[in-house]
């Protein structure tokens, strides 16, 4: 990095034609780039009859929250967004709290299974959804459920079920990265932890979880991402419209609410903002949760 | 190697034997029976004609699912596999290059290179199937699309509804438009993905070694291939499994713009013998899953097998 840094204002003094090229190349890449979002922004504050009098390409005559409104309303999205709130927090606390536990036991002791173990979670993570999923909906119909936990009565068409499904899949990915994170923690932390007398649990809440937070951080923003981004699971485990999380409920919206494109793009809106914040707020843990899970692959 | 082993076995001492057994196992059965069982479920329903009612209506039927899907089912098919092979293709020659260009670029001194960054980077956050909802508002739409203004020449163009082979492959086989225009819009959102693990990759390339392949007089592209590119085998290898992995999975986007034929991939067809009108048909369903299994899991078991095996190296030297 100082090296880097020691060259670099001798570099950007020198204008070259490379140079210009260079920037010029990038900057109109990143202007087509953000063409779809910026559109999307446009569109949404935009009334539908103006965008269809004008075309797309024109200065607003008028700017409207109308769209954001009536997606709101037509879409339901205050539900919406209640219905992931309450399969996302469970999944999430969940995922990592079972992957750290298995990481731990794997990464910081020597067992017959480790490797076996890890496997198992690493090639489980890997495998397209759309394999297990006519058994999985086969089975999740024939669990009952009481009344008061599922409405459906059933594991199909319950938070529950998608609740415990994220868990089951996400946690192949969140295993392979933690249990490559521990592996770099020193050995020695737990013999002397050991001396002093603590057991297998206190090892692992105690001593090797509070060093392994940074990754937990990366990989909390990063599953935050992936679990509200679910589309396929919810799709499938959960038919009724209404008690869908937002990104799913894109399924049904298209076709029987939202009739015009400056709506969808207000909805568009609607379902992209979490994620959006999420990011910019914590862009440099969203892009470790990317990285380590690759560097050390 | 049997001594230090022997003494860390020594660690599980009585109740922390069952504390540590429990902590792995708690997670690894949901893991396998949620995963792995229903994994194998699907290549043996795959034999049945099971319809999903009772158990007792499963008979088994030998390939006769896989019969069915080759002669029946064969335009549906091999549209679906030439659309996944087109799309992992594509991902390889467009995004990726695309994505390992940027990297390489931004990862000069330029100045707002985190700017940059962020902007490419910002699509990979959002679901692909609020992609295809924007897209499809704000670039495809028939009559006011920013594609439809740009390039249609005054005419509407109906982008996701015109399955007409753009490149054919004999008459009934082919790239349709719409599949191409979902392709653009994967691509979007895929570029940033693999430019920033191209990034984290090129940070751990050793500066001093480009400088002197420089000072020797070699040109950009020269130390690129000869320098960069090998030093960043790691990536790559993540790269290309997270490719062919994405090639196999691709199903939102699909789904949710609801595409008249000729986009199906083999996740759709599996979904479709599950929802909507050729529902409740498990045998068959699971037939297309177990396709989908073996074109994905050589591949899988050759990553996790190099993986472990590099690991184990490191541990044991």
């Amino acid at each position: 990095m100082s090296t880097v840094a020691a060259v670099a204002p001798r570099r950007r003094g020198r204008i070259t034609p490379g140079r210009i090229l260079l920037y010029a190349f990038v900057a109109l890449t990143a202007l087509v780039w953000l063409v779809p979002i910026a559109g999307a922004i446009f569109a949404s504050f935009r009334p539908f009859a103006d965008t269809v009098r004008d075309g797309f390409f024109s200065w607003p005559s008028s700017l409207t929250l109308d769209n954001y409104r009536n997606a709101w309303e037509q879409g339901d999205i205050a539900r919406k967004y209640w219905n992931t709130v309450v399969i996302l927090v469970p999944a999430l606390v969940f995922t990592l709290f079972f992957s750290s536990m298995v990481a731990f036991v794997c990464s910081r002791y020597s067992w017959r299974f480790n490797i076996l173990l890890l496997s198992i979670f690493t090639a489980g993570n890997l495998l397209p959804q759309q394999i297990i999923i006519q058994p999985l909906f086969q089975f999740y119909n024939r669990v009952e459920l009481p009344e008061w936990l599922a409405n459906s009565g059933k594991l199909n068409g319950s938070a529950l079920g998608l609740i415990l499904i994220h868990i089951a899949f996400q946690s192949g990915f969140c295993t392979f990265v933690l249990s490559n994170y521990m592996k770099l923690l020193p050995k020695s932390l737990n013999d002397a932890a050991r001396i002093d007398g603590a057991g297998a649990w206190k090892q692992y809440w105690q001593i090797i979880m509070p060093l392994t937070l940074p990754a937990i951080a990366a990989l909390a923003t990063l599953e935050f991402t992936w679990i509200y981004n679910d589309f396929f699971w919810a799709v499938v485990l959960e038919q009724q419209g209404a008690d869908r999380p937002i990104t799913s409920s894109l399924a049904n919206l298209g076709g029987e609410f939202f009739t015009d494109d400056n709506l969808i793009a207000a909805a568009s809106m609607f379902v992209a903002l979490p994620t959006l914040i999420v990011y910019l707020a914590l862009q440099r843990y969203f892009i470790a949760g990317l990285t380590i899970g690759a560097e050390k692959g | 190697m049997a001594a230090p082993k022997a003494s860390r076995l020594r660690q599980f001492d009585g109740r922390d034997r069952w504390i540590a057994l429990a902590m792995a196992g708690i997670p690894t059965i949901l893991h396998v029976a949620l995963v792995w069982i229903p994994t194998i479920a699907s290549i043996l329903l795959s034999f049945t004609d099971w319809k999903g009612i009772r158990f007792s209506d499963i008979n088994w039927v030998g390939f006769k699912n896989y019969e069915q899907i080759f002669t029946v089912f064969q335009k549906n098919f091999f549209q679906a596999l030439i659309n996944n092979s087109v799309l992992l293709i594509f991902l390889f020659v467009g995004p990726t290059a695309l994505g390992i260009g940027l990297a390489y670029l931004l990862d000069r001194d330029i100045r707002g290179t985190r700017f940059f960054q962020g902007i490419f980077f910002t699509p990979v956050v959002l679901s692909l199937a609020v992609v295809g909802f924007m897209w499809q508002s704000v670039i495809y739409s028939t009559e006011n699309g920013l594609a439809t203004q740009l390039f249609g020449g005054g005419n509407a163009v109906d982008w996701i509804g015109n399955q007409s082979f753009l490149i054919p492959f004999g008459d009934d086989y082919g790239v349709s438009r719409n599949f191409v225009a979902i392709l653009v819009a994967i691509a979007w959102r895929h570029t940033g993905y693999i430019m920033v693990l191209y990034l984290a990759g090129l940070k751990s390339v050793d500066t001093s070694l480009r400088e002197a392949a420089k000072l020797d007089g070699s040109n950009e592209w020269q130390v690129f291939r000869h320098v960069v590119f090998p030093s960043l085998k790691p990536i790559n290898v993540v790269v290309a499994v997270i490719t062919v992995i994405e090639a196999l999975r691709a199903f939102d986007i699909i789904y949710v713009l609801n595409t008249p034929r000729k986009t199906e991939v083999l996740s759709i067809l599996t979904t479709n013998n599950l929802l909507g009108e050729g529902g409740g048909n498990v045998g068959r369903g699971s037939a297309y899953a177990t396709i989908l299994f073996v074109l994905c899991f050589g591949f899988v078991i050759w990553y996790v097998t190099n993986h472990y095996r590099a690991t184990q190296e490191g541990a044991d030297s």
